[in-house]
């Protein structure tokens, strides 16, 4: 074991020696990072090797590429002895097998290769990790990193004219550093010219013996893409015989906006990531910077966090259900759940003062702490949801004609959805008993007594029965926190914490100026990197922070579940017809805000 | 004072029939576009809100003031498309519907025409009908429309052939393809419903596919071909679309009120008037109207393969063993006929 006086070489993680034995131990730079998460850093050449080495030769072996993700590194400070490098590409691996083994520090490995140069170079890894494409696809859109080798390394999150990459440190991130924009004819043809799909370039035929195939364009401006989500269709009559999403509509650059906005101020933004979601995308950032700022929240605070977040899975899920049922043709049942939202919103409007996006979580703690009698409203509701669940079940999934429009519809098995990525209930319906909250307890779900719902084979049909069933866990949930909430303080006694704790700031004109500068400049987090993955809505959502003492992070990754999921469309819809491709992507239940950040 | 010589009794009742006539099909009309309220609101109870309240008592003015609106909208053909097509096809639409509804005698004395092959033409025009949607589709000169109207053209091929042979019982049974016999069929025997109750579960189905209403909305799928057919369409030509879709509900309503449940007949009473037939007719056919608000809001959508399938699969031979079992027992009831 490793010796306390020696530098960390990272040898209390048995993947590390695992790693250590196969390629020898000269190969890597350990980084120690604060969430624990074994880091190493590997050679451009040896990538691949390292990778395919981790997928499929060792025991419980990385299945899911979880995440990939390049970082500007040329303007750090604070690298503590890691490899020289001005660009990082970062691969973070998950292993459910060692997730479900209980070991909380395996399960992730996080890899990195350090890049030098204007235009870095890293060998692609779509041969091992088919998910890869899309991650490469954005690392060199955003960080024009080459990945040598991709069959199509073009633009994905911004438009195709797009000149350089604003994920760089050098890229302004406000409009005031930009000339004025302007759109004239000329331009806007280029850019609808652009903007024309031309099958050869994705490597599609126009036609195939006697059949002439019709490209459809469904998108971005369609009534079911659920946003402005684009794909193309190659069909054959009304059968799908290939397509490409075609993301980056509802780009915001929320990543760059992190570089720019305080730790704090960055709270609204998440809100709007999986916009369903709510305060629950609070959770994974906030919950990460706290472990930067080594923050420990009270309980009352992580069982009201609970909570809330339930209410939200609550208010995405019920969406998803109407939508669901809609999009296979039922036009009534999405007003009733409309209605069950209302009241849902009610509560959440009671306790955060908001409605969709309360931003009510902070750094150390939440806005404020639960208003009287909340406790009556939150009853009120889980008695109103309860029944009206049971009669949603005998209406719609129950329904004939929705369980033969969805039975066995784009359906994939576990292996299939490890490869690309899919987490969450899409994840559960193929038999893996995977829920982060289980597997992870985090914010004290382990205190929680509910079921992970399961299925066989995840298709259509039983994508929709889960979310079903996490609605009734996630009322359980609910009752728990509301007959037990601890009591206590909403906010942790911490200096990090944000807005400061008034009472250390009374005392002298020193710890006055401290808060002052705490409320105005926000708070200084320590060096450091750390991600927290957490169970949202769709799947799981990650924020990766690199800190880098400064009161803006030097680096925000957030890694969304829906990403994952657009990209597998075609793996599972080539060969269905259309109708079926709608009911599939109402399966996805994806928000294109969380697709494209 | 002397009448001019080309007053006779035949041209007064000329004049009276064509007034008649005219009241009845401008009612029909008026009473179709009433539907789009009366949807709206029968929808909006079963889904627990409110609908159009606004505008005049229970807000029957929407449909007024959507009429003007829809009037006073661009009508804009898109450059793109075949203009003679694209403008007739609408106008098929309207006038299919319309003329269908000709044959049906809302009373013993209230009616427009006589038809002696009056079911024959109700399937011609059925036939006919779908050329709008067709037309419309393909001069549209865009995908989704194109999709919407091959689907219809399959759609319409699939139910036609049962739908005919569906109500083959009931001609059988009546001896007569003219509806004002079938009527005095059913006051002599009993409503076809119970005879032709076969029959009838077919004819529901393809009653529907006739009208393109969920689930049989196929060819204008909104969540996956956009509006499909009529997606290019907008103001009048739009809403001639719109209202012969509810032209066609009421239509089809009172065919199905005719056909199985007795028309303007009102049980156990023997000489109705004409404002208690009218009054029965009526009462039935809006139950039907109702009952087609009543599918829209419950079920989903098939596949369009699997509307196929049960078109083929199942409604067909239903209503192929319906005819051959109606037409053994009226053999056998024949006397001199068995021997």
């Amino acid at each position: 074991m490793a010796d306390d006086a020696a530098p960390n070489t990272g040898l209390q993680h048995d993947i590390v020696r695992e790693v250590y034995r196969r390629f020898g131990e000269g190969e890597f730079r350990f980084q120690a990072t604060i969430d624990g998460m074994p880091t190493l850093w590997v050679e451009a050449g040896r990538i691949l090797d390292v990778l395919k080495f981790l997928k499929s030769e060792v025991q419980r072996p990385y299945r899911m590429l979880f995440d990939l993700t390049a970082i500007d590194e040329r303007v750090r400070k604070h690298r503590d002895g890691q490899p020289a490098s001005d660009f990082t590409v970062v691969y973070h691996l998950l292993s459910i097998d060692r997730c479900n083994a209980k070991e909380l520090a395996g399960g992730d490995i996080r890899l990195k290769v350090g890049l030098v140069g204007e235009k870095p170079e890293c060998p692609s890894c779509i041969s091992i990790f088919k998910n890869a494409n899309w991650y490469e696809r954005e690392a060199w859109d955003l960080f024009g990193v080459v990945f040598t080798g991709h069959p199509n390394l073009r633009r994905i999150l911004l438009p195709p004219r797009w000149e350089g990459h604003p994920g760089r440190k050098d890229y302004p991130a406000r409009a005031t550093e930009f000339d004025p924009f302007l759109l004239d004819q000329m331009r806007q043809d280029l850019d609808q010219e652009a903007l024309l799909f031309k099958p050869e370039e994705w490597g599609m035929q126009r036609s195939s013996g006697d059949v002439d195939f019709m490209f459809l364009n469904l998108g971005p401006n369609h009534p079911s893409a659920h946003g402005a989500f684009r794909i193309v269709l190659q069909l054959d009559g009304e059968e799908i015989v290939d397509c490409v999403p075609d993301i980056g509509y509802h780009h915001r650059g929320a990543e760059k906006m992190a570089e720019r906005q305080s730790w704090h101020t960055f709270i609204p933004y998440t809100d709007r990531i999986d916009y369903l979601g709510g305060v629950m995308n609070n959770l994974p950032y906030v919950m990460n910077v706290e472990k930067l700022a080594g923050i420990t929240v009270p309980d009352r605070v992580k069982t009201i966090r609970v909570m809330m977040s339930e209410f939200f899975r609550i208010t995405s899920h019920l969406l998803f259900y109407g939508t669901y049922c809609q999009d296979v043709g039922a036009m009534s049942p999405v007003f009733f759940m409309f209605v069950d939202r209302q009241k849902a919103y009610d509560v959440i409007e009671a306790v955060t003062g908001f409605r969709m996006h309360p931003a009510w979580f902070r750094i150390g703690g939440l806005a404020h702490d639960l208003p009287n009698g909340w406790e009556r409203k939150v009853k009120e509701f889980i008695d109103w949801l309860r029944p009206r669940m049971d009669e949603y079940e005998k209406a719609a999934l129950k329904n004939a004609v929705l369980v033969t429009r969805s039975k066995g519809v784009a359906a994939y098995d576990a292996a299939e959805a490890q490869e690309w990525g899919v987490t969450g209930p899409g994840l559960r319906a193929a038999g893996v008993n995977f829920d982060y909250r289980k597997a992870r307890p985090y914010s004290g779900y382990e205190n929680f007594d509910f079921e992970v719902p399961l299925a066989d084979v995840s298709d259509v049909y039983t994508r929709g029965c889960l979310r079903a069933e996490e609605i009734r866990q996630s009322l359980r949930i609910i009752e728990q926190c509301m007959n037990n909430m601890p009591a206590g303080p909403f906010k942790a006694d911490h200096p990090l914490t944000c807005p400061p704790p008034k009472e250390r700031a009374l005392h002298d004109i020193e710890t006055l100026i401290t808060h002052f500068l705490g409320v105005s400049w926000g708070p200084i987090m320590p060096p450091g990197e750390s991600t927290t993955i957490i169970e949202a809505t769709k799947g799981l959502n990650s924020y990766y922070s690199v800190a880098d003492g400064s009161t803006t992070s030097y680096r925000t990754r957030i890694r969304t579940p829906s990403f994952a999921h657009l990209q597998q469309i075609p793996a599972a819809i080539n060969g269905h017809m259309i109708p079926d491709l709608i009911a599939y992507i109402a399966s996805i239940d994806f928000v294109m805000a969380d697709v494209d950040r | 004072m002397t009448l001019p010589s080309w007053i006779t009794q035949e041209t007064i009742d000329t004049a009276i029939k064509s007034v008649q006539a005219v009241v009845i099909l401008v009612g029909m009309v008026v009473v179709s576009a009433w539907m789009i309220w009366l949807e709206r609101r029968l929808l909006a109870l079963w889904q627990d809100r409110y609908g159009p309240n606004r505008v005049g008592p229970f807000g029957l003015g929407q449909v007024i003031a959507d009429m003007l609106k829809i009037f006073f909208k661009e009508d804009w053909t898109p450059p793109f498309a075949d203009k003679a097509m694209f403008w007739i096809a609408p106008a098929i639409a309207m006038a299919m519907m319309i003329l269908g509804f000709m044959i049906i005698p809302l009373g013993d004395t209230l009616w427009i025409a006589d038809l002696n092959i009056g079911l024959l033409f109700f399937l011609a025009i059925a036939g006919l009908a779908v050329y709008a949607v067709i037309l419309g589709g393909w001069a549209s000169n865009s995908k989704y429309s194109l999709l919407g109207g091959v689907r219809s053209t399959a759609q319409t091929i699939s139910y036609e052939v049962f739908m005919g042979i569906s109500l083959m019982g009931v001609v059988m049974q009546a001896g007569s393809f003219n509806l004002r016999e079938i009527v005095h069929a059913q006051q002599e025997q009993v409503w076809f419903v119970v005879t032709q109750l076969l029959g009838f579960i077919v004819w529901v189905p393809a009653a529907l596919a006739v009208t393109h209403r969920t689930p049989f909305d196929l060819p204008e799928a909104e969540q996956e071909l956009v509006q499909g057919y009529h997606t290019e369409y907008s103001s009048m030509k739009f809403g001639m679309f719109m209202v012969s879709e509810y032209v066609g509900i009421v239509m089809v309503s009172a065919l199905t009120t005719t056909l199985f449940f007795g028309g303007w007949d009102v049980p156990f009473v023997d000489n109705e008037g004409w404002f208690l037939s009218f009054l029965s007719f009526s009462a039935k056919t809006f139950i039907f109207m109702c009952s087609y608000i009543l599918v829209r809001a419950a079920l989903p959508r098939p596949r369009y393969d699997q509307i196929m399938a049960a078109g083929w699969k199942v409604c067909l031979p239903i209503s192929l063993i319906n005819m051959l079992g109606t037409a053994a027992v009226i053999l056998w009831q024949t006397p001199g006929a068995s021997s």
